[in-house]
């Protein structure tokens, strides 16, 4: 192990390895898992959260989801501080280009532009990586609804499902063998919570560990983001069998 | 004594600039083509400092490039002009740029469109547009003719009763004008309006 190599973010090791980029998605693949998926009229977050407990208050924020701009919101797996920091990132970004070309961002240059951000810190400065992993989801008139992973490292993906944070490897084979080229909402929706329960660690699963959000356009032609609430939560995991219906009390 | 207007047709958009490069009281030549092809569906009729106008209107252009090398997509006509009206906004309290622009493009979705924007950064979509002393003439002219969706004969005919109209009532009118527009199939050159050539030596 060449631990001489790994205290500077920024040199490579003997082998060519950036270790800090590698101990960043190290320390992601202990976080909440979140999964991806693409349909063919929206895209689907779906979040593990770690924190449950009856002493938070879950209406005022959330945990894994978050809104970057009208038009694109993101699932985050990793350290939370590290994430709040890229996503104000990308919120200006996204405002900047909106004040220069009164236009929205295309979601590709969004998620390059804070990929750039990231790798900036793999290169110089001295600075340790984000210990973040992102999955973004929007939709833009060029490419309709677009879904993209990226890593500590900067580099980014288009898929059509991801998953990222623990047992993500899992829920990434999963998905290869379930995903469904132009699905609905609702059947991704169900593919979403399958691929969760399946891989979370936590024996039952209950709408207080998840949060599910949809990215999607409404019948006026705008971008809807949606993030379901824990009743709403509730009656979907019942629906789709992965919960029990709650007992009638007498 | 710079003269540039411009309007909006059925699917196109016309601009016609005079050709005069102007110092004090010489003219350099009548052939200066003060309509730069911006991208291919897009068109900047400028007016103003001609260092400032070269100097802008190639910066816009360069960007314009440059986003669409970066991002394989290129801006539309209102992102482009609202590019633009920045970048004279953020000049515009340290070392503005004496430079009036009338940007006519087309795009798929928004169709054909002109934007009117002014050396001190005002911008407005508009149907009809002029800079210039010439615009008392051109502008008024085009208010009395003008109407939407004018096909491209129409417009030319208007944008040669503007002509007509500077030619004959401004002192110091500009003798050769350059019409251009930009439609579905790209921008281009439409024809020149020339009523003195360049002037060569006579033979003795």
């Amino acid at each position: 192990m060449s631990r001489r190599y790994d205290s500077r973010t920024t040199i490579f090791s003997p082998e060519g390895r950036l270790y800090q980029v590698e101990y960043a998605m190290e320390a992601i693949g202990n976080a909440g898992s979140a999964i991806g998926i693409l349909a063919k009229d929206g895209v689907v977050l779906v979040g593990e959260k770690k924190v449950t407990s009856k002493l938070l208050q879950t209406s005022m924020s959330t945990e894994k989801m978050y809104k970057i701009d009208d038009h694109v919101a993101c699932a985050v797996a990793g350290i939370m501080s590290d994430a709040n920091i890229l996503i104000n990132t990308a919120r200006v970004q996204a405002q900047r280009y909106t004040f220069m070309y009164q236009e929205p961002m295309p979601v590709e240059q969004l998620v390059q532009s804070l990929c750039d951000t990231k790798q900036g810190y793999t290169q110089f400065g001295g600075l340790r990586p984000f210990g973040v992993s992102f999955l973004f989801a929007g939709w833009d008139k060029n490419h309709g609804f677009q879904l993209y992973m990226s890593d500590p490292s900067g580099n980014y993906g288009g898929w059509k499902a991801a998953a990222v944070g623990a047992n993500n490897q899992a829920a990434q084979s999963i998905l290869k063998q379930d995903y469904k080229d132009d699905a609905t909402r609702e059947e991704v929706v169900q593919l979403a919570i399958k691929v969760l329960s399946k891989t979370m660690d936590s024996t039952s699963l209950t709408a207080e560990k998840l949060e599910l959000a949809e990215v999607y356009l409404t019948p006026s032609g705008s971008v809807k983001y949606h993030v379901h609430s824990p009743d709403s939560l509730t009656k979907l995991l019942v629906k789709h069998g992965v919960t029990q219906p709650a007992a009638e009390t007498s | 004594m710079e003269c540039v207007f411009g309007l909006v047709g059925n699917g196109f958009a016309i601009v016609a600039a005079d050709t005069s490069a102007v110092h004090s009281i010489l003219l350099h030549k009548n052939n200066e083509d003060k309509i730069m092809v911006l991208d291919s569906h897009k068109l900047v009729a400028a007016s103003g400092e001609p260092g400032d106008r070269v100097q802008f209107t190639e910066y816009v252009q360069k960007n314009v490039s440059l986003y669409k090398f970066r991002n394989g997509i290129s801006l539309t006509t209102a992102a482009a002009a609202n590019f633009t009206r920045g970048e004279l906004a953020t000049a515009l309290r340290k070392n503005p740029y004496s430079v009036n622009i009338l940007m006519a493009g087309y795009d798929d979705e928004a169709g054909a469109s002109l934007y009117y924007i002014d050396y001190i950064a005002t911008l407005h979509k508009v149907d009809k547009g002029a800079f210039g002393y010439g615009s008392y003439f051109s502008l008024s002219t085009m208010d009395r003719h003008y109407r939407s969706d004018m096909s491209v004969e129409e417009a030319i005919e208007l944008v040669d009763k503007c002509i007509l109209e500077i030619r004959s009532r401004l002192v110091v009118a500009p003798p050769n004008f350059v019409i251009k527009i930009v439609d579905k199939d790209g921008a281009r050159d439409y024809a020149w309006r020339q009523s003195v050539k360049d002037v060569t030596t006579a033979a003795v």
